[in-house]
């Protein structure tokens, strides 16, 4: 039988701009993230893309110091606070997790709304920032340059400060849902592990955005009054900002990751049709990594005065983050083990996210190593060390669950011959550009600078070919995507043959999200108790009939 | 319950279309008050971490620079909040017990203590004022030794202006709480909000409680 | 998740714990006032640490019924001081120990700011000359009983 679209479905009732713009609907106000995140992301990416090519040559191609400075500065900061933060939680995790745990909403929706507005609110000063000549601090403000730089820092620290906000809105709404809302019978070991992984987000959230937030507040009086807190001309200590800063940045990075290694066990289990390996080990690495994160972050301070002995402590405390994540790819590949493998996208997604991801982990173990640390301390190193994890891991498992659950979000189809070659694509392009990155770093290229001596060139030329190739991949990924909007086939409830709530309802699914309230009856990945067939029969199915 | 049915239609009316019944609710929005809570202690711990370092790096200034505070208004203000926050827990209990008329009478002393405390308290920053004891360089003052006295001053300012804009905050929300009491909106069963403003008040008057002999106090 | 038929039994808190707890915290705010009026070297901080903690024990176990709520509660709590403590504790290890290799890194970089180079040197308690226009004769506002 072929799929249908049903009539009415929470996309089109109600009808209108003013529905959406007062909608309290999770899956609605999922969608507004993830349109907002997304020109984000093909923002900030163009200024990567400009980025590189400046660095062609070495000298001035495109730009001169000064513009470079900026331009890295928004490319970091875009990325960081207007994408990659609220980039799973916010779009794909409101989407999905009263869906996943059988809710028809979050326990706040209003408040939920008040988040998207507070995240547009945060970015039009952000915005604001770039019009009056943009800030030219790298991402992380760093005193005493940011206290006395004339450059437009203040509106791009208000735009960080208002962002935070929605990132706790969120964080707070998703640890309450999750205690609150589950469908009967559903225990928190029978919650999807991406639900663990939401949730464990969500408590880093809650626990460390506050901490930004008096963080920048203390910068943006630093700025107007001089408090002499943070400014060494005024009495203050710049290594206290640092403190302060990665206090809450370096949790961050696993608010980035932890839900993309949420979408990664989702994926690898039900692509594979096989029981998740060690369901207990994985939602406590989560809770592992969310702990340990707070206990690492004097590691981006190795070189820059702290005391010697906290450096060491912080060097020996920064190995532990290797544990749980250590676990998690174990757990992933056992489970890929005599599994029923499709390639389509979302696999070749979630495998690119395992071998990029263990490169990303494995080189931050570099880095965490105190005496190594010195040597590649603000290179190039350090560049392609964090966009292994964040753009190879979490990037990765975004793409990844968007294409996994497109079906569901739009009820529609794209083209998976093309969405596989993007994603080859992309995973080429990731390669060239960033691994030639590590060789550059280790041979003492540094960060942030718009030239460079002639040696480096051969390598910086190579990179930046990869970021052309990275960007057509994700060109190409634009123009199916739009297509399959516009003229995509209808999906099905359930195409890829899952286990869970979200595979039960239709695709889309209607704005209470179930007709009857559904009740947990199996485990969340009891692939050996039930199977579904797939509806969108893989590469290898079509070529076994 | 002895009249349920009677109880529970203007119970449900209350309950959002996505909750199961009102304990579900109730218990939602009080779990969602503490962890907004967590958040605003981790919110003033970032000055309170500032504070422990600086006066651990300058213990004479501090103590030469918190002689500048007045002990006495410092006393009653911490008099004036703890007393706010007692008539703030009656004002829930009275709730509790269906009584409307008593809510209010103890929701308006709230208000009026927290009124109390933000006079006092700007009669205590006008006087810094005009004798130049201000945050950063905005300091004229020259009277207190020891280096850069006016970090205590702007450690001082900070802490007790966010929270003083607290107390603002959780004004406007007692005032919505009166405004709400008053029109019948609550009864014996379903005080919720007051009991989440009740939460949220008393961690400013908890803040409260570790400020007074940190910035009045140091020996 | 929840029981759909009984509501569950709220507590109210008899009047008495409410104005005893009251009282007990006007008590001990003039303790704190009394007890700061001697000096007991370094542990002057650690009697108003504990007298303020008891005091906020007293407010979020009653006032907030912590005692008689859902644990949850409880633990969010007590996280959020665990939580502040690591980042005060470790920041601290941080601050406290960066001069034992290198003596210069023990204070800020400029233990008196450059704001006050063109100011009148500060010759102690009363004395103080005159500084900018608005500063008046020092010390009339100091506080009593120190």
């Amino acid at each position: 039988m072929e799929p249908t679209i049903p009539q009415t479905h929470y996309l089109n009732s109600p009808k209108g701009l003013k529905s959406w713009l007062f909608t309290l609907d999770h899956k609605r106000i999922g969608i507004m993230y993830f349109a907002a995140i997304m020109f984000f992301f093909f923002f900030a990416g163009l200024l990567a893309i400009i980025l590189r090519t400046e660095l062609l040559n070495p000298g001035r191609d495109l730009m001169d110091a000064e513009a470079y400075n900026r331009f890295f500065t928004l490319h970091g900061a875009i990325m960081i606070f207007l994408f990659i933060i609220p980039s799973i939680p916010a779009a794909l995790g409101n989407f999905l997790l009263p869906l996943m745990i059988g809710a028809k909403d979050v326990a706040f929706p209003r408040l939920n709304l008040a988040s998207w507005y507070v995240f547009v609110g945060g970015a039009i000063f952000g915005i604001y920032s770039l019009i009056s000549g943009g800030a030219d601090t790298g991402w992380t403000f760093y005193t005493p340059y940011s206290t006395s730089t004339t450059s437009s820092v203040s509106s791009m620290l208000l735009a960080a400060f208002i962002l935070g906000f929605s990132s706790i809105f969120t964080g707070l709404n998703f640890i309450v849902t999750i205690h609150k809302l589950r469908a009967p019978g559903q225990t928190w070991f029978k919650l999807p592990l991406m639900v663990w992984a939401l949730y464990a987000t969500a408590l880093i959230q809650v626990l460390a955005t506050p901490v930004l937030a008096i963080t920048l507040v203390l910068l943006l009086l630093e700025r107007t009054m001089g408090i002499g807190i943070f400014d060494p001309a005024m009495g203050g200590d710049p290594v206290l900002y640092q403190h302060f800063f990665w206090f809450y940045s370096h949790p961050a990075v696993y608010i980035m990751i932890l839900p993309g290694m949420g979408i990664i066990s989702e994926l690898i289990s039900h692509m594979s049709h096989r029981k998740i390996f060690g369901y207990n080990a994985i939602a406590y690495s989560s809770f592992g990594i969310a702990l340990v994160s707070f206990l690492v972050w004097g590691h981006h301070m190795f070189t820059s005065g702290q005391s010697e002995l906290a450096a060491v402590i912080f060097s020996f405390l920064t190995f532990f983050v290797g544990i749980p994540s250590g676990v998690k790819v174990f757990n992933w590949v056992m489970t890929l083990y005599k599994g029923s493998i499709s390639l389509a996208t979302p696999m070749l997604y979630a495998l690119s996210f395992l071998v990029l991801f263990t490169i990303g982990g494995l080189t931050g173990i570099f880095l965490g190593a105190l005496s190594v640390d010195i040597h590649v301390h603000d290179t190039y190193f350090v560049v392609a060390h964090f966009h292994y994890v964040m753009m190879g891991g979490t990037v990765m498992a975004l793409l990844g669950g968007i294409h996994f659950w497109w079906p569901k979000m739009f009820g529609k189809r794209y083209n998976e011959f093309w969405a596989a070659t993007s994603a080859i694509i992309i995973f080429i392009g990731f390669n060239m550009t960033f691994f030639t990155q590590f060789i550059l770093g280790a041979q003492g290229m540094p960060r942030r600078y718009y030239t460079y001596i002639d040696q480096y060139q051969s390598l910086h030329v190579f990179s930046t070919y990869g970021a052309w190739v990275l960007g057509l991949g994700f060109l190409i990924m634009a123009i199916y995507f739009i297509h399959s909007l516009i003229k995509g086939k209808p999906a099905g409830n359930n195409p890829w043959g899952a286990i869970g709530f979200e595979w039960e309802t239709a695709s889309p699914p209607p704005t209470e999200n179930f007709v009857t309230q559904p009740v947990v009856t199996h485990g969340p990945y009891d692939y050996d108790k039930v199977l579904i067939p797939r509806e969108m029969p893989t590469r290898s199915e079509k070529v076994a009939r | 319950m002895a009249d349920h049915a009677k109880t529970h239609a203007p119970l449900d009316e209350h309950v959002a279309h996505h909750f199961t019944d009102a304990e579900q609710q109730r218990e939602s929005s009080k779990l969602g008050m503490w962890v907004f809570l967590l958040t605003e202690v981790l919110f003033f711990g970032g000055l309170f971490c500032a504070y422990a370092i600086y006066r651990s790096w300058y213990p004479e200034m501090f103590h030469a620079a918190h002689k500048a505070l007045d002990v006495k208004l410092g006393f009653i203000n911490t008099l004036v909040l703890i007393s706010s926050s007692v008539t703030m827990a009656l004002a829930i209990r009275s709730m509790q017990l269906g009584n409307k008329r008593q809510t209010m009478y103890h929701l308006f002393a709230t208000l009026i203590f927290a009124a109390t405390f933000l006079v006092i308290k700007y009669f205590e920053y006008s006087h810094k004022f005009h004798l130049g004891q201000l945050p950063g360089k905005y300091y004229t003052y020259t009277g207190i030794e020891g280096s850069n006295p006016h970090v205590f001053f702007s450690i001082y300012f900070v802490m007790t202006g966010l929270h003083g804009l607290h107390v603002i905050g959780g004004m406007i929300a007692i005032i919505i709480m009166l405004v709400k009491t008053s029109r019948d909106r609550f009864n014996a069963l379903y005080y919720n909000p007051i009991e989440v403003t009740g939460l949220y008040w008393h961690l400013v008057d908890l803040i409260w409680i570790f400020l007074f002999p940190l910035l009045y106090l140091v020996s | 998740m929840t029981n759909q038929t009984s509501h569950a039994h709220h507590h109210i808190t008899p009047l008495k714990i409410y104005l005893g707890i009251g009282g007990t915290l006007l008590v001990f705010t003039v303790i704190t006032v009394l007890v700061a009026g001697f000096d007991f070297g370094p542990a002057n901080i650690l009697i108003a640490l504990l007298i303020a903690g008891f005091k906020a024990t007293l407010v979020a176990f009653f006032f907030m019924h912590l005692w008689y709520d859902n644990k949850l509660f409880f633990v969010i709590f007590a996280s959020s001081l665990a939580f502040l403590a690591i980042f005060i504790g470790l920041t601290m290890y941080d601050t406290e120990r960066r001069a034992e290799l290198d003596p210069i890194k023990e204070h800020p970089i400029e233990a008196q700011a450059a704001m006050y180079k063109n100011r009148p040197a500060v010759t102690g308690g009363a004395a103080a000359s005159h500084g900018e226009a608005t500063a008046a004769p020092v010390d009339t506002n100091a506080a009593p009983g120190h």
